[in-house]
């Protein structure tokens, strides 16, 4: 059966489940909110201060949101042992692994579809028409940031303090990623030509090809009892 | 295809399988020729669902050979055809309840390849009793329907060996019929291990009963000349004994 198949049939099945049962968008999104709002009455933020600033907030309820997301991904199929049944199907285990990366992505995407243009409203902060830009940057770090917590949680949801070990086990290792999102993000935010900050998206590429490769290669050993 | 034609579709061989300390299988051996259908008997806590789990590559023992359709089930061997070949149908449905009949068996059949049309999905829901029920979702179902349509889902690929542990949970008198009609028409030529305490409606299907106890394997026989009640007198012997003499003070009961 086709490798991508798999990947495409298990990201299906999961923007479909979301779409009806609206469970994770709901929260993500309030939550991804609150903490936005949260900074702007905080910090009084101004125009020039966001350009500092507005990357790590962004990324703050970009990642926190993304914890969320990547619990419910696994939760779901932990309930009711639905993970057997893709345990005992005759696939790929990585494949499926790529499925959630897939759907998680598409999840948090939608997220920052909503939050982005709601900062720049909040903050009073436009990107420059530099739109493809920023858009490719964000989901170049989303997809590392989902690459390495879907690893995690795979493993995490099968215990019983997931919530409480998924950010410990990947925040720290998901710092090389926010460090470029981050910085990307500001960087586009000033307006800055893309030679200033090429490092920062050419250590996002190696980052998400990285974890890809080795989540690959050990989502098997990972998600085995 | 994996393993010889005469290849037995089971082989155990001393299997272990601890969880923390506690054994839930302690040297289990047991061969299951292809074509044969077992009933599983043992009681709560005997071992039989983390038997079921070991043969559906869902558990790993902890020491003991497994050799499945006559090849080593170890990590590197060829699962993906020994699972391709499988089939369980577990305590829990494992149904997405927010999708649909169908759109579960699409998902369940396309993880093992197979793109069943819309015909395929009505018959396969017609032979468990759920007729017109395709576009409902699974929320809306009650447990037996549950259970029935879980069924479906293990049979779409038929598979060459099925475990069924406590299939007839939730179906009712005409549900639980239905079921053994249909497993008699799956198991022919095929392989059926099925771990329940309902020994009148199982019994019929089995040719074989093994009791556990304890992770022990401590009967196995033929059912050819058993009755109900001798089925469930065996049973009974794998049960832990109230009295303070201890389960096994007069030792394993023989077959």
């Amino acid at each position: 059966m086709s490798y991508l198949r798999v990947v495409g049939l298990v990201a299906a099945k999961d923007l479909r489940t979301e779409l009806r049962s609206r469970e994770q968008a709901v929260s993500l999104l309030v939550f991804a909110l609150l903490i936005l709002v949260v900074f702007h009455f905080a910090f009084d933020v101004t125009v020039p201060d966001f350009t500092a600033f507005g990357p790590g907030m962004l990324w703050v309820a970009f990642t926190f949101s993304g914890v969320l997301a990547l619990n419910h991904a696994f939760r779901i199929e932990r309930e009711q042992d639905r993970i057997d049944g893709i345990l005992s199907a005759p696939i790929d285990r990585s494949a499926f692994y790529l499925g959630k990366v897939l759907s998680t992505v598409i999840f948090m995407a939608a997220v920052e579809v909503v939050l982005v243009p709601l900062a720049a409203i909040l903050f009073n902060r436009a990107f420059d028409g530099r739109l493809a830009l920023t858009a490719a940057a964000l989901l170049l770090n989303l997809v590392g940031f989902a690459a390495v917590g879907t690893l995690f949680a795979a493993v995490t949801t099968a215990t019983r303090r997931s919530e409480m070990l998924l950010p410990l086990l990947l925040f720290p290792a998901a710092v090389p990623i926010a460090l470029a999102a981050v910085r990307t993000t500001g960087h586009l935010l000033a307006g800055r030509p893309f030679e200033r900050f090429a490092h920062w998206v050419w250590l996002s590429v190696a980052y998400d090809l990285i974890f890809l490769a080795v989540a690959v290669l050990l989502f098997d050993f990972a998600i085995d009892e | 295809m994996t393993g010889g034609a005469s290849a037995p579709a089971v082989r155990l061989a001393r299997v272990v399988r601890h969880y923390g300390g506690v054994a839930a299988l302690d040297g289990v051996n047991l061969t299951v020729a292809a074509g044969e259908s077992i009933l599983l008997l043992g009681a709560n806590g005997a071992g039989k669902t983390t038997l079921l789990r070991v043969l559906a590559l869902l558990a790993r023992p902890t020491a003991g050979d497994y050799l499945l359709f006559g090849e080593p089930t170890r990590r590197g061997g060829d699962r993906l055809e020994q699972r391709r070949r499988l089939g369980f149908l577990a305590h829990q449905s494992w149904l997405y309840e927010h999708l649909t009949a169908e759109e579960n068996l699409r998902f369940h059949a396309g993880l093992h390849g197979l793109r069943p049309d819309g015909a395929a999905i009505e018959a396969a829901l017609d032979a468990v009793g759920l007729p017109g029920r395709r576009a409902d979702p699974v929320r809306t179902y009650s447990r037996g329907m549950q259970q029935r349509l879980a069924l479906a889902r293990v049979l779409l690929h038929r598979p060459d060996l099925l475990l069924l542990d406590e299939p007839f949970t939730g179906l009712d008198r005409e549900g639980a019929g239905r079921l053994r009609a249909l497993l008699k028409r799956h198991a022919a030529g095929r392989t059926l291990i099925l771990a329940t305490h309902d020994v009148a409606e199982a019994l019929p299907l089995a040719t074989r009963v093994v009791v556990l106890a304890g992770g022990r394997l401590v009967a196995d026989r033929p059912t050819a000349g058993l009755t109900v009640a001798g089925v469930e007198a065996l049973d009974r012997q794998g049960s832990p004994a109230p009295a303070a003499a201890g389960p096994w003070a007069a030792g394993p009961p023989t077959a």
